[in-house]
């Protein structure tokens, strides 16, 4: 660890590889403030179980059963080795059926959901407002942090509570991440906008949980408006001397994670490392402000801000959307689509996925439902053969090599592929973006990864099964032998008792030579003879 | 001293044996698929060209001179070659068991590589006394070695890369030997030897 | 004449002498090659290559003795690897041996049909199926290995190969196909069409 960029981090701002300079759409939907008027509730929610990367969790209701707006809907299974996160109800109302349903997700699969039928009333169960966090303990607070299924916002939706704790103690920065560097999203500004404070008591405590003394929120270059909410709003509140508002350059991917680390810092995060092992910790703005709702309100991460914006939609704006809300409910909020719309987007335009249809529900990943029209999309575009031409490298923010891993997984070279380090590869788009040829090298990329996966899977179960079948014929080897044992001994028990009815012959044979003996010197010459007799 | 360097810089680039000369392309195009193979077919070379052309001078100075039997010397290099090619075979059978069975028949080929016997009748020829044969030697093996690796690592990204069909395997492989050959002409001026 | 005669002869015999020493000091005990070969394999221990076992049919590669290709839950990638690993081609999979499945698959007992046999318990190479004699056995699907030796065994047929189901846990992205070889694809699809016209 390089302490001294630690020390100095977010004083000098320094640069990644590569990287795009896009035109970045966000006046589209952040010129508005929010609106006045909340999303009204929708009939039905549909909750994904699984909203987080790693196994789901256990559900805890059943079908039929009534719900309080904030009741826990799953909880985490205690068998697993990485539990699931906590879902809760958006809204009062009776769960109807728990069934599966697809999911926004790219495989386009279905996914176990709980499906809430809305009542209209929205009572919240018994809230439990923390009256002052500084009272309770660091693992207190994650638990918290836990109960309330909060998940990182930024889209990556890895658990917090486990961020947090593999954290606490040994990281002294911590790093929020308001730098929402793909087009069109705007949601983190305008949180950022509205509700500065929210933001900075999520980083307070924070500040708290991980026991540290510096707190930098990202933002990029041209959020003006933000930038003073947010120093007004630290002044406030009296935290100037902990949290420090840091303004980066706009290039994407500048909010990726390792990308911002190595902007503020200098220094790379190695691959295959976490930020942690530099004692850095970074959280999305929107994670924060979630952190603070779960905490000084109780409130569990019921909704999120979602920008929804496009050509495609009538009215582009930022909505606080709960989870579960159907997309097109969300959409008709926002005036609905125009005509020439394309294309669903969940996420941004170079990271986001594609959705099939717009009554999938709004989950914890959700930041951008993005609405494209034909004019935005170009038509799709013939692959060409790649021409070696360096594009792709210069401005991949990962410094790999994109032109190398892409003709590596084309010739399914599995074993090339460690060396080359693809898991580094944060898909970002950037080289499909700058590609000539029109190659679809995040597709590679991802194909190339889950087979990875998938490899590596098949391996440890072939390994079990080598085990397995070791210890099988190592026991039926132990219980031939055993067998061969107790047969031996049966067998020579056998002979022992041949033994004894061999001396009851010989005791026969010795009492007729007895008697023969006795009776011998009558009829001894008769005897002699028959023995001549015999012996001719 | 410049001498001795001239005779490594001769054998290694501008007289490749392999890209200049031509000798030894049956291994040069059998093992070069991949880096690894073509690493241990290198070191094999090398232990085997650098003893025989050093044993094979001591045989014909000390043996076949002395006896008027230098009409014997192909006869009597091959015996050597032969013997040290078995040895070969032995060690990299003990050691590296897996590169032993990747190289398979072309390692006992090594004895008809036309390089290896071409180093012991060049060292007769050139009047090259005991260290300046053991250099050539090296100097071939190193020589051969540099251009199979090089030419093993290509290959291995032409393997990858979307060759026409027709073009596939050994044709691709031969234009790029060709292309290859080309570039070592460019040290043809380095050394005259 | 004689002079190269002896020359000749006592150089053979002193290179035969010393690579006789050679192959003593060098001999090689285990078979490492073997150890490489069954590393790749998928160890369902299926014996589907007419070996009893994975290791038996590694050994059996690796002396050179059978085909790289009669392992189908390896399928063609595994043939792939084994032929990268020994310098060989590639060459397609053996049909005797049987087919690669498209889709890995594991075995399921119907419990309502079991009898409590222990059959299949005895045949199973990985110990995945559990259960007493008369009384209802199951699998453990997690150690499954696919292998269908537990098939043949069941007095009353009770046992089925179903494929691991695909949710978002082993989810798995397509590769990409070029637009190229789609329109490739679908000249020649027309140049059937025409042809049967």
């Amino acid at each position: 660890m390089d302490h001294s960029s630690i020390e100095s981090i977010g004083k000098y701002l320094h640069n990644f590889p590569g990287g795009l300079k896009l035109k970045h759409y966000k006046a589209l939907s952040c010129s508005k403030p929010l609106p006045a008027q909340q999303l009204p509730l929708s009939q039905e929610y549909i909750i994904p179980v699984s909203q987080h990367l790693g196994r789901p969790a256990e559900i805890i209701v059943s079908p039929g059963q009534q719900v309080q707006k904030g009741q826990q809907l799953s909880a985490p299974g205690k068998a697993s080795s990485t539990p699931g996160t906590y879902v809760h109800a958006p809204t009062s109302g009776e769960i109807i059926a728990i069934e599966q349903r697809p999911a926004p997700h790219p495989s386009g699969l279905n996914s176990t959901c709980i499906i809430l039928r809305a009542d209209g009333k929205d009572d919240w169960i018994a809230l439990e407002p923390v009256a002052d966090y500084r009272q309770l303990s660091r693992q207190q607070l994650i638990r918290l942090v836990q109960a309330a299924g909060i998940v990182g916002l930024g889209g990556a939706v890895f658990p917090t509570d486990i961020k947090l704790q593999s954290g606490a103690g040994s990281i002294d920065t911590l790093i929020l991440n308001g730098a929402e560097c793909e087009p069109y999203i705007s949601c983190d500004e305008t949180l950022m906008k509205q509700d500065p404070e929210k933001v900075i008591q999520g980083a307070l405590i924070l500040s708290r949980v991980l026991d540290i003394k510096r707190v930098l929120v990202a933002i990029e270059d041209p959020m003006d408006a933000c930038s003073q909410k947010l120093q007004a709003g630290i002044k406030t509140m009296g935290a100037a001397d902990c949290i420090k508002v840091v303004r980066v350059p706009m290039l994407y991917p500048e909010g990726g994670e390792r990308q911002l680390i190595q902007v503020l810092s200098g220094t790379e995060v190695p691959a295959g490392k976490l930020p942690v092992s530099m004692g850095i910790l970074v959280l999305n703005v929107a994670t924060a402000a979630a952190i603070k709702d779960a905490i000084i309100d109780g409130k569990p991460l019921i909704d999120r801000l979602v920008t929804v914006t496009g050509a495609g939609i009538s009215e582009p704006q930022n909505v606080v959307a709960r989870i579960g809300t159907p997309i097109a409910d969300l959409i008709s909020f926002c005036g609905g689509y125009t005509p020439g719309i394309a294309s669903l987007v969940m996420g941004g335009p170079l990271m986001g996925i594609g959705l099939q249809s717009d009554s999938l529900p709004i989950i914890k990943a959700s930041n951008c439902i993005l609405a494209l029209t034909h004019a935005d999309i170009s038509s799709p575009q013939v692959e060409m053969p790649c021409i070696n031409c360096g594009d792709c490298v210069s401005v991949c923010p990962a410094g790999l090599l994109p032109q190398t891993l892409q003709m590596v997984i084309r010739a399914e070279n599995f074993e090339a592929l460690e060396e080359l380090n693809l898991d580094a590869c944060i898909e970002c788009g950037c080289c499909d973006y700058i590609c000539p040829s029109h190659i679809p090298l995040v597709d590679y990329f991802r194909y190339g990864k889950s087979e990875q996966r998938v490899r590596a899977v098949e391996r440890k179960q072939s390994d079990l099964a080598k085990l397995r079948f070791e210890r099988r014929e190592k026991r039926l080897a132990k219980q031939q032998t055993e067998r061969r044992a107790r047969h031996l001994k049966r067998k020579q028990a056998l002979a022992g008792s041949s033994d004894k009815k061999d001396s009851v012959a010989a005791a026969i044979v010795r009492a007729k030579a007895r008697k023969q003996a006795l009776t011998a010197p009558h009829n001894s010459d008769s005897n002699t003879g028959s023995g001549e007799a015999d012996g001719i | 001293m410049s001498e001795y360097l001239l005779i490594l810089v001769s054998t290694v680039l501008a007289n490749n044996f392999v890209l200049v000369r031509f000798l030894g392309l049956c291994p040069f195009m059998g093992v070069s698929n991949k880096v690894e193979g073509a690493i241990g077919m290198a070191i094999a070379t090398a232990f085997v060209l650098t003893l025989s052309s050093a044993s094979s001078y001591l045989i014909y100075t000390w043996l076949l001179v002395p006896f008027e039997l230098t009409y014997l010397s192909t006869l009597s290099f091959i015996l050597v070659i032969a013997a040290m090619v078995q040895l070969t075979e032995m060690i990299m059978h003990k050691t590296s068991p897996l590169l032993y069975r990747v190289l398979g028949i072309f390692l006992p080929l090594i004895t008809t590589n036309c390089a290896v016997l071409g180093v012991a009748l060049l060292n007769v020829q050139e009047q090259h006394n005991l260290l300046q044969s053991a250099l050539y030697g090296f100097g071939a093996a190193l020589g051969f070695g540099l251009v199979l690796v090089a030419f093993a690592a290509v290959r291995e990204k032409v393997a990858m890369a979307d060759v026409p069909t027709h073009f596939k395997g050994a044709a691709i492989g031969l234009v790029t030997a060709g292309l290859m050959s080309l570039a070592f002409m460019g040290f043809s001026g380095l050394a005259n030897l | 004449m004689t002079a190269a005669i002896i020359i000749l002869t006592s150089l053979a015999l002193i290179f035969g002498l010393a690579l006789g020493y050679a192959a003593i000091r060098f001999r090689l005990e285990g078979n490492p090659v073997a150890d490489q070969i069954e590393a790749l394999l998928p160890q369902t221990q299926c014996a589907q290559c007419g070996y009893p076992g994975c290791r038996p049919y590694a050994e059996a590669i690796a002396a050179d003795e059978v085909d790289i290709n009669r392992c189908p839950p390896g399928g063609e990638a595994g043939i792939k690897q084994l032929a990268d690993l020994l310098g060989k081609e590639p060459i397609p999979l053996d049909a005797d041996a049987g087919i690669e499945k498209a889709l890995p698959e594991v075995a399921i007992i119907h419990e309502d049909i079991c009898i409590g046999c222990t059959k299949c318990i005895q045949a199973c190479p990985v110990d995945a199926i559990l259960g007493a004699a008369k009384k209802m056995h199951t699998i453990i699907a997690a150690e499954c290995t696919g292998c269908e030796l537990c098939i043949p065994p069941c007095p009353v047929d009770c046992i089925d190969m179903i494929p691991v189901s695909i949710d978002l846990s082993n989810w798995q992205s397509d590769k990409p196909v070029p637009i190229t070889t789609i329109s490739k694809q679908l000249s020649s699809a027309d140049n059937a069409g025409e042809a049967v016209a």
